[in-house]
């Protein structure tokens, strides 16, 4: 169970994307994994090829769980050839357990005993052999199943993605339904025949296998919803207010000619491929962080690490209250034009639940554009283990002085809340004036 | 295009950019952005749903006009 976000610290997995036997690559997407803020498509972390699945859908467990065994490409070390029951020599999706892995290997798992915590529904990964050397032995496995029993994981329907969707869509329960798949599992024809007839099924085309749907995977309603990404941002944000010593800074910038040149660039464009303001400071934003590269990256292991690249984190608040920030990924080297198509497609998708893994986790700046909602200026809290937020009020005219005369202009207030173990205030003046200075000459945001 | 047909594109148009917004309940001259909570994306969405519909070409020195729901159905109308 990957990490998908520095506030998560248990998943559910709603959906398979893959089965055994199917060819991965790095960044596939191969689960749907609902978290607390949202469902999320997760990636795998390495390419291979797909030999077990180990936690069923529906199953939430704690971050680093393994919830997938995933075979590597033949590697050319001179190995003995892989047992005919095709024994995974690596697990995937726990990044932590990746690189821990070869220095001491565990207790060779039989497959037979694997055979039955799979049948179990038990995962490995988390026991305790009591057998020779640490091994696991049947009764571990089974001793773990049957702890697990009270906890209701027995009662779980069994479901194909597909007949999950398809249920959600027409109100079906999946405890009603009598499944006719493999081990009774629930397929989507027996959802469909337990749709009463004359309780005609709404006349929606079913849903293709990638489009959105995420009312129909979501694991919560949305008051547990609500509540649980209320949560999740609480633990987060009383973190960062607990460790980060913020500094602030703010500056005001006229923003006439980034409008202007803006407004004569839109007059030749369809509607669809216009720009909006916060295109363009979300681009400035991204590249000042690259030339003032002492905002960008992490605060870990009580040092700075700057990031090399710039993956811009948008606040994004979602309607019916909550937020996430998902990041725009090389956001300073990204043309204009698909900044802003990216910023809408993260937007849209961000509000539809359908984020990828790496979009909630690789940020290494935030930028919250609350100006948007009408406030003159925004001074905010910082993602850990980021080191800085930059804020956006809302573009207002001003009467401001030009050349010892006074005129209404376009300004917006940008700030910076800074983490001061990353870095000073003098970082932080840079930062705001890099960015005042490339909206002064909105062609080189192009 | 009727101010019928104006009203009801625009409805559709709010309803298919933010679903949970309650046109209904805002007066005609009530800012449409502010009311309905519309950020810069969803409005420009909400433009091109217009464009789409009603074959308009709506520009950005257009956007004025379309602050209201009273005064977006007068310049759709109008038109």
């Amino acid at each position: 169970m990957p990490a998908l976000g520095a506030d998560m610290d248990e998943g559910t997995v709603l959906e398979w994307l893959v089965k055994p036997g199917d060819e991965i690559r790095k960044g596939d997407v191969i689960a749907v994994i609902d978290t607390a803020k949202a469902a999320i498509d997760a990636e795998s972390f390495i390419t291979g090829t797909i030999e077990q699945l180990i936690i069923g859908v529906g199953e939430t467990v704690p971050v680093g769980t393994v919830l997938a065994m995933i075979s590597e490409p033949a590697a050319p070390k001179a190995a003995p050839p892989p047992p005919p029951a095709g024994e995974p020599q690596r697990q995937a999706a726990t990044p932590e357990h990746v690189p821990a892995a070869p220095g001491r290997p565990a207790p060779p798992i039989s497959p037979l005993i694997r055979k039955r915590a799979h049948e179990l529904g038990v995962n490995l990964a988390g026991l305790r052999g009591s057998g020779r050397g640490g091994a696991l032995t049947r009764a571990d496995v089974e001793r773990a199943a049957a702890r697990r029993e009270p906890a209701g994981a027995g009662a779980r329907s069994k479901a194909t993605p597909r007949a999950r969707r398809v249920a959600a869509e027409l109100g079906v329960s999946l405890a009603d339904v009598t499944g006719t798949g493999p081990g009774g599992s629930v397929r989507e024809a027996d959802v469909r025949r337990a749709v009463p007839a004359g309780e005609a099924a709404p006349a929606r085309e079913p849903v293709p296998a990638r489009e959105p749907a995420p009312e129909a995977l979501a694991a919560r309603s949305p008051a547990e919803r609500t509540r649980s990404m209320r949560q999740a941002i609480a633990r987060l944000m009383a973190r960062s207010k607990r460790e980060i010593p913020h500094y602030y800074v703010s500056s005001t910038v006229d923003m006439t000619s980034a409008l202007s040149w803006m407004h004569e660039r839109n007059r030749e464009l369809a509607v669809s491929e216009r720009l909006v303001p916060a295109a363009l400071l979300l681009k400035a934003a991204a590249l000042a962080a690259r030339r003032v590269p002492g905002v960008n990256g992490y605060w870990v292991d009580d040092q700075f690490r700057p990031a090399e690249a710039v993956h811009l984190g948008l606040a994004i608040s979602l309607r019916g209250g909550g937020l996430l920030t998902p990041a725009i990924h090389d956001a300073a080297e990204l043309p204009l034009a698909e900044l802003m198509s990216g910023m809408r497609d993260l937007v849209i998708r961000a509000r539809a639940g359908r984020l990828r893994g790496s979009e909630l986790t690789d940020a290494t700046i935030t930028m919250t554009n609350l100006g948007e909602q009408g406030v003159e200026s925004v001074f905010g809290v910082i993602y850990p283990p980021q080191v800085a937020l930059v804020g956006f009020g809302k573009i207002t005219e001003r009467p401001v002085a030009v050349g010892g005369l006074i005129g209404v202009r376009p300004v917006v207030v940008t700030t910076l809340a800074a983490d001061h173990r990353a870095s000073d205030g003098y970082t932080g003046a840079r930062y705001l004036t890099a960015l005042s200075d490339l909206l002064q000459k909105p062609g080189e945001l192009l | 295009m009727t101010p019928d047909q104006a009203r009801h594109a625009i409805e559709e148009a709010v309803a298919r950019v933010a679903p949970d917004a309650d046109l209904a309940g805002l007066a005609p001259d009530a800012d449409l952005r502010d009311g309905l909570e519309l950020d810069s994306l969803d409005f420009l969405r909400f433009i091109e749903i217009l464009t789409e519909r009603t074959g308009r070409q709506i520009t950005e020195d257009d956007y004025p006009h379309l602050a209201t729901l009273a005064s977006a159905i007068k310049f759709l109308a109008g038109g």
